[in-house]
């Protein structure tokens, strides 16, 4: 598959959404809503849950399966109140020691008016700072799209995955496309340029590991997130918090620091 | 009426010349009232229109001019310059023409200054080098600025204008935010002071990262402020946007920003920040 093959493997009609994925990996996940500050964005789920047995905080985009359902959640496009809930969740695990797995799905941000209006901005650079020193593991896994800040939102972590067919890029391909050469439908090229696949993004050290898509109904994928998770989340378990967090600001560090 | 001269020819080169050359002062007209003004009186006027106050853009140089003490700005690595990590189209030549048009090696300058007596550490982007986007070296030397600010306890006053993060270093560029982010938060949990001045046009991944993340947020007048661009969120919503939706003004009345902070005035009100957090400035008496 070439990049932009990629792209439409990752957008494509049919694949699990992230719902989908927490049926599959986690047990007794109860959903917790809302933001406690203005509302509760469909786009985002957050919850807890048990992997393998251990409780876990799960947050998660979701793009919505019927058509209702999509609009429901904005097609996965998180409003502020969405990151907001994001950030409240993740500092709900920390009180209670508990890991966090963000599952990661959107085309972006939402760039509407209400959006901007409530601080969207804002929202998104606040948790990039809360989670940078969120005193618990958090573990981030792109499971479709990873639209620019509104995917990293959930994706300053200990480690970043990406399932095979997922995408990660700063400007949609199509965005990239038009500002380029002035013409949208050079998708193709741009998704070349961006190098957004999983395969590119691990040899650049954005992410720390592939989990294939062997089968078409996913069940192989979801044992083997789940067992990697679990391991994860177990050689975590004994590491100083500091020592933890030192990591994760060494792991974004790193990124650009060569003259 | 006839001038006198119609039919005489230029006897020599520089008769010639003369009237080829004749001096005309550069203008530059203002967006908001259509007034033009002479490119030396706006430059006097630290780039705002005389008659409607609207603020232009200014260059990184000028801004250090403007608010740091005089010869106290020290630069931390200057020079520093990008390379086209990614191999992207055209980028090589996009950098060579913005190095040209802005005479910087990049997007901002970081460096120690001292304003109005107070040690802190600046940066300040640069709106003539690709409208001051977030590659890798924007991202490295902002980082740099916060930890040089951590590791000798001073402040950090910072003058935000970008299109958001540089698409042309793809993902790089992206975790900048994570990088610039994760400094601020280093900087501010050591219980250090963050100001942020938001200046026309302050977009996107900046927008979402360093830019919102200040103790104190001020931004000039009429500066448009916002995460998605103007354009973004009318094509989404299918729409115009209402005349000052994102400028500094509304995200003042939405609760996003501090204070306005004009031009005339905003070295004055950064000394009065700085000295409302300074423990040392407070009044000592040593003397008695």
């Amino acid at each position: 598959m070439d990049a932009y093959e990629k792209v439409l493997a990752a957008r494509a009609k049919g694949r699990p959404t992230a719902m989908e994925y927490i049926n599959g990996i986690f047990t007794d996940f109860q959903e917790l809503h809302g933001d406690r500050r203005y509302g509760d964005d469909g786009a985002i789920v957050g919850g807890i849950g048990r992997l393998c047995g251990i409780p876990v905080t799960v947050i998660a985009q979701e793009k919505g399966s019927s058509t209702k359902d999509k609009i429901a959640r904005n097609f996965g496009s998180p409003n502020p109140e969405g990151y907001r809930k994001a950030l409240r969740l993740m500092k709900q695990a920390e009180k209670f020691h508990r890991p966090v797995i963000c599952l990661v799905d959107t085309s972006g941000a939402y760039p509407g008016m209400g959006a901007e209006e409530r601080g969207q901005g804002l929202a998104i650079a606040e948790n990039l700072m809360e989670m940078m020193t969120l005193r618990t593991s958090v573990i981030s896994v792109l499971i479709g799209e990873g639209g620019s800040g509104g995917a990293l939102a959930l994706a300053v972590s200990d480690e970043v995955w990406m399932m095979e067919n997922s995408i990660y890029s700063v400007i949609s391909p199509e965005g990239c496309a038009s500002i380029l050469w002035r013409d949208a439908k050079k998708v193709r090229e741009a998704s070349q340029c961006l190098r957004l696949t999983a395969e590119d993004l691990l040899e650049m050290g954005v992410i720390e590991r592939i989990i294939p898509e062997s089968d078409k109904d996913f069940g192989t994928a979801y044992m083997l997130l789940q067992t990697w998770l679990k391991k994860a989340i177990d050689d975590r378990k004994d590491v100083p918090v500091d020592e933890l967090l030192e990591k994760r600001y060494r792991r974004f560090r790193k990124f650009g620091s060569n003259e | 009426m006839i001038p006198r001269n119609l039919f005489k020819r230029a006897n020599n080169e520089l008769e010639g010349r003369q009237v080829a050359e004749e001096f005309v002062e550069p203008t530059q007209t203002c967006p908001d009232c259509g007034v033009e003004t002479a490119v030396t009186e706006l430059k006097d006027n630290l780039e705002v229109c005389p008659k409607c106050g609207h603020h232009f853009r200014m260059n990184s140089r000028q801004r250090v001019e403007l608010i740091a003490d005089k010869d106290s700005f020290v630069e931390i690595c200057p020079g520093m310059e990008s390379v086209n990590l990614l191999d992207f189209p055209d980028y090589d030549e996009k950098l060579r023409s913005s190095k040209a048009k802005s005479g910087e090696s990049e997007g901002v300058i970081v460096g120690e200054a001292a304003i109005g007596g107070h040690a802190c550490v600046m940066f300040v982007m640069e709106p003539e080098f690709m409208i001051g986007s977030m590659g890798t070296v924007v991202g490295e030397k902002i980082t740099r600025g916060f930890e040089l600010a951590l590791e000798k306890g001073l402040p950090v006053v910072g003058f935000t204008v970008s299109g958001g993060a540089r698409m042309q270093e793809g993902i790089l560029s992206l975790m900048q935010m994570a990088k610039t982010s994760g400094a601020v938060k280093r900087h501010s949990d050591a219980g250090l002071l963050y100001i942020v001045v938001l200046t026309d046009p302050t977009t996107g991944g900046v927008t979402a990262s360093f830019a919102m993340e200040g103790d104190i947020i001020l931004a000039e007048p009429g500066a448009l402020v916002g995460f998605a661009g103007p354009r973004v969120i009318e094509q989404t919503i299918r729409k115009k946007l209402p005349k000052g939706f994102q400028t500094a003004e509304f995200l003042l009345d939405h609760g996003f920003v501090d204070a306005i902070s004009p031009r005339s005035g905003q070295r004055d009100m950064l000394i009065n920040l700085l000295a409302l957090h300074s423990g040392a400035q407070a009044p000592k008496n040593e003397e008695v």
